[in-house]
């Protein structure tokens, strides 16, 4: 992966053109390109200086990744840190999260930052529902991951009960750097391995809002099929 | 606060006025309360909120408590606050548990005390005694369709075993 995004920043930064003379050549030989009176050598050269290609789920992915809106939504006390997350000292615009949208509708990231009770569970899980595709969900401390300290009647333990979780982030809070930490564990995610969205993982598919049927079912994911596969990476396959 | 000689003297004119009222005072670490009969309590809190010289005006908070495996099991405690005088009292009534699905039964002081509407409210959330009288006895902060009384002392504290590498090993094939 690392070798392939190198490969990718080299083709997407042609060198400068040193002097006007060979500036005004590239300009003509874009213009001829256009006209469509570009042939043979001339053409092959200019595309592979010029032109970029690859799948458009790739540029897609990519695109996504570098721009998750999160939801403004806050738990608990790591809502503190997620706010700092925003700020300027950690600023996470350098990662393109840092649109907190106060609206479901607009985000596509849900930062679960704190103990979830079970009074609002439904809550936070009509807010993923009201969320639109693609989306991903951080669990954001120990709280939200495992119950953590709240090993109580009232706190569920874990979000991962009742919302399919991408990123569990550990830290109890964690720090600002964790969390963005997490956040670039989720872009690399995303450009990783395409396909590979929850609903794959936690074989769910079918039960997109577009396929659904009559209301949606359980949530537990049907019987039989192939075992969900776990991070991108994990199973050692490459990308082309 | 009362001292220890005056918290007698409120017994006393409360066992005057409401014959077998008051059952028992306690007076420690400067703090005086007086146990009451749980059928009288309206007539307690109210002669302490009415009567000239008392004047326990402020319902400070209402709470209740869970000894098992003491008995009477329940109890319902009462802060009371002397505003001028700035004096606080304690009144304690305790509760039997009638057992089975039953919840322990007391009266209502929403009318003495209008902030006591709320607390009676997370009083029955969370110990399931029922207040006889008042306007609108539901759950307050727990789910409406929760089921228990999650406070009691018999009541599983809850919470999962969380998977560590120490105890993975218990757990064979756990993420399947």
């Amino acid at each position: 992966m690392e070798v392939e995004r190198q490969k990718l920043r080299d083709a997407a930064a042609p060198e400068q053109p040193r002097s006007p003379e060979e500036l005004r050549v590239r300009q003509l030989r874009a213009r001829e390109l256009l006209r469509g009176e570009l042939e043979g050598r001339d053409l092959e050269a200019h595309v592979e200086e010029r032109v970029l290609t690859t799948t458009l789920e790739k540029a897609l992915n990519w695109a996504r990744s570098n721009a998750m809106w999160p939801a403004t939504f806050g738990l608990a006390c790591c809502a503190i840190e997620m706010m700092s997350m925003v700020s300027s000292r950690y600023d996470s615009a350098r990662y393109g999260a840092e649109v907190f949208r106060a609206s479901p509708r607009q985000a596509d990231m849900l930062i679960l930052s704190g103990r979830v009770s079970i009074k609002m569970a439904p809550v936070i899980r009509r807010i993923y529902d009201q969320m639109l595709e693609p989306k991903w969900v951080l669990a954001m401390g120990a709280c939200s991951s495992s119950g953590g300290m709240f090993a109580n009647y009232a706190v569920v333990q874990g979000a991962d009960k009742f919302l399919p979780v991408d990123i569990h982030i550990p830290g109890c809070p964690p720090r600002p750097e964790a969390l963005l930490h997490g956040v670039l564990k989720l872009q690399r995610m995303i450009q990783g391995r395409p396909d590979l969205g929850w609903r794959q993982r936690y074989n769910a598919i079918g039960t997109e809002e577009w396929a659904r049927t009559p209301p949606a079912g359980s949530l537990t994911p049907p019987t039989g099929g192939e075992p969900a596969a776990g991070f991108p990476g994990a199973t050692g396959e490459q990308e082309s | 606060m009362p001292d220890a000689p005056g918290l007698e003297l409120i017994a006393q004119e409360l066992n005057g006025s409401f014959e077998g009222a008051v059952l028992g005072t306690y007076y420690e670490h400067e703090q005086g309360a007086l146990v009451v009969n749980p059928e009288r309590v309206l007539d307690v809190l109210g002669w302490l909120r009415d009567t000239p010289g008392q004047e326990y005006r402020f319902l400070a908070s209402l709470h209740g408590a869970d000894y098992l495996p003491g008995e009477p099991r329940f109890g319902v405690h009462y802060e009371l606050l002397c505003m001028p005088r700035v004096e606080r009292l304690r009144v304690k009534a305790a509760l039997a548990d009638p057992g089975g699905d039953e919840l322990p039964e007391i009266d209502s002081c929403t009318e003495l005390f209008p902030t006591a509407d709320f607390h009676e409210r997370e009083v029955y959330d969370f110990f399931g005694i029922s207040f006889r009288g008042h306007p609108d006895l539901r759950r307050i902060l727990m789910p409406e369709d929760y089921v228990g009384w999650p406070q009691r002392r018999d009541f599983p504290i809850g919470g999962d075993p969380v998977l560590f590498t120490h105890n993975e090993v218990e757990l064979p094939r756990w993420y399947e």
